[in-house]
Order: structure tokens, then sequence, then C-alpha cells
């Protein structure tokens, strides 16, 4: 499962999210080993939040995350490309439409 | 009147070697993120020091600054304890140390912070990073003391060397802004559970348990870890970057 390049290679991988702001999504910024969830959330303090980069941390199994495979790629992605009519594109702004 | 200078100094030597020792595992840890962890908490220690030697060098008044009191003391000159000064080549020994080591900053920092004084501001910043330094110390003594046979051991040897060294951060000193005597039961509280926890029995206190590094008696590790720290600035004085 874990196979990294960072040395012993027996601990698992955890993708770590930071959330920068109260009121902002978690975003993801990457990944860590760790022995367990503790030690996780710790590494991905100091690993990720080193700069004040946040006010919260996720910490979730890689192996927990389900994830679209390339070759499923025509099949998910593909049909949305010729839909405009998804995008609010079609719809002109009457002059002196303000807050939008 | 009593001058916190020596307590202070002694508290900012403890920092500094300790930093340079952390320093040593840098692309030794276990893992990179442990590499990481140790750097963080080195450089933590690192700015303790600094800002320590920074308010002991105006309490002087002597004209000394911060890296003269770093890179120019002989050993003899140097008042950090026993404790952190010898070598820490051994994952057990580096965070059974650290235990040791944090549960007496976090007290003697929360002390100084809730006071008023020359290192308050030092202090108020140092006491959120050494709690979290006793934290990573515990996490790891807690997995390493209750692991596999091995880990048990060797964590259980680790403390059986170092256990000796927590007497003479509790020394009397009734000259300090805070006297570490009477931070006995604190530290003991904060560092004994972990212990229990991590299935790690207290080993026996020596008679006579090591002291002198408050005084400026140091073994020669302390000696080999200066003449390293201290050879750039010493060949090239008041060289700047």
């Amino acid at each position: 499962m874990s196979g990294g390049a960072s040395g012993g290679g027996e601990w698992p991988l955890w993708e770590v999210f930071v959330r920068a702001r109260r009121g902002m999504a978690h975003v993801h910024v990457g990944s860590l080993h760790a022995p367990d969830a503790d030690l996780a959330l710790r590494n991905a303090r100091d690993v990720y939040t080193r700069r004040q980069e946040g006010v919260s941390l996720w910490v979730v199994p890689s192996a927990e995350v389900v994830a679209s495979t390339p070759d499923v790629r025509g099949s998910f992605f593909e049909p949305a490309a010729d839909k405009d009519y998804r995008h609010p594109t079609h719809y002109t702004v009457p002059d002196g439409v303000q807050h939008l | 009147m009593s001058t916190p200078v020596p307590f202070l100094l002694g508290l900012a030597d403890d920092a500094l070697v300790t930093a340079q020792r952390l320093g040593w595992w840098i692309s030794r840890a276990p893992e990179l993120e442990e590499d990481v962890a140790l750097a963080n908490i080195g450089l933590d220690q690192l700015g303790q020091a600094r800002g320590l030697y920074a308010v002991v060098a105006e309490l002087e008044g002597a004209g000394r600054t911060e890296d003269d009191l770093a890179y120019l003391r002989g050993p003899a000159e140097f008042r950090n304890v026993l404790l952190v000064e010898r070598p820490q080549e051994d994952f057990a020994v580096c965070v059974v140390r650290m235990l040791l080591l944090a549960a007496w900053q976090v007290e003697v920092y929360a002390a100084l912070a809730a006071r008023e004084g020359p290192a308050r501001g030092v202090a108020a910043k140092a006491v959120k990073e050494v709690a979290y330094h006793l934290d990573h110390a515990a996490q790891w003594v807690l997995r390493l003391g209750d692991g596999t046979p091995l880990s048990h051991e060797r964590t259980r040897a680790a403390l059986e060397a170092e256990w000796p060294h927590l007497p003479e951060l509790l020394e009397p000193d009734a000259t300090a802004p805070v006297d570490p005597a009477t931070l006995r039961e604190a530290v003991l509280g904060r560092v004994l559970p972990v212990l229990e926890q991590a299935t790690l029995t207290v080993p026996p206190l020596p008679a006579a348990p090591p002291t002198g590094g408050r005084a400026g008696h140091h073994t020669e590790h302390l000696t080999d870890l200066l003449a390293q720290m201290q050879q750039v600035a010493r060949a090239h004085p008041g060289a700047t970057w």
C-alpha cells in the first residue's frame, strides 16, 4: 500500500486536507506516511502547516479513497463536454443589474 | 537582589544544545515525516535559545550579543544540564529524552510566562512549542514502549539511561525566578502517566545522580558538540552572509 520513496515503506499512506481559514473548505494538499491516525495528524501538522497554511486538518487513509480510473474517463467525463447548457452562459445580464 | 541571568542562561543553553543534538537526526530519522518533525522541534528549541540569549545579553549589559553567547563561550561557560549534551543516536533515547526535557520545559516556561519578568514574552511563545514537543515525545514513547518486544526493550534501555539525569533538572535554585525544585510534582505528573501507559517501569535513581552542568562541569560530549557547532564562527570571527 505504501511503497513510498521515503524510507521503510511499511507505514500506510494518508491523504492530507487543510482548511486555510474559517469558512473555507478543506483542500487536498498532499499525502504522507504514518503508522496510525494520531501520528498522521501530527505528521500533517509538521509537514503541511509549518508556514501557517491552516486552521484545521483532516487525514484520510489513502486506501479508503475510492477514485475514478483513467480507463473510465470517456464515459465519466466526456459526455459533459458538449452540454454547454449546463453552464450559466446563455443568459444575458440586463444592464444595471448589480450584485450578480 | 538576585539576577535571573544564570537561570535564563541555563535554560537557553539547554535549548541550544538540544537543537544541535536534534539536528543530527536530519536525514537519519526512521521516516521522512519524522525527519521533518524533529527538525521543526530542533528549530523551535533554537528559537527559544535565541530569544533567551537576547534577554540575557540585555540584562548583562556587557555588550555581548546572542551570537557571542552561542559561539564564543567554551564548555565550562555553558550552563546546560548533562541530560541534553550526551549523544542521542538511538531513536528511543531521542524520544525518551524529549519527554523528560519537554515535561520540565513546559512547567518552567508556563511559570515564567505567568509572572512579570524579562523572559515573559519568550516564555509565553515557547510554552506552546514545548507542549507540542511533549506530545510528540509522549506519542512515540507510548508506541515504542507498548509496541513490539524489541521496541519495548530498546525504550526500557533508553529510559534507564536518561532517567538518572532528571534530578539535575529539578535541583533547588533559590536565586532563580522559578525554583526548579518546586516543579517536581508537576513534571512527574506529566511523565509518570506516559511511562505507565507505555508499560515502562520507572528505574531506581542512583544514590548520587549525575550533576554539575549548571555549574559548568560537563562531559567531553559537550566539548565535541561545541567544537562542531562553533567552528565556523570561530574560524571567521564576525563573518556574515
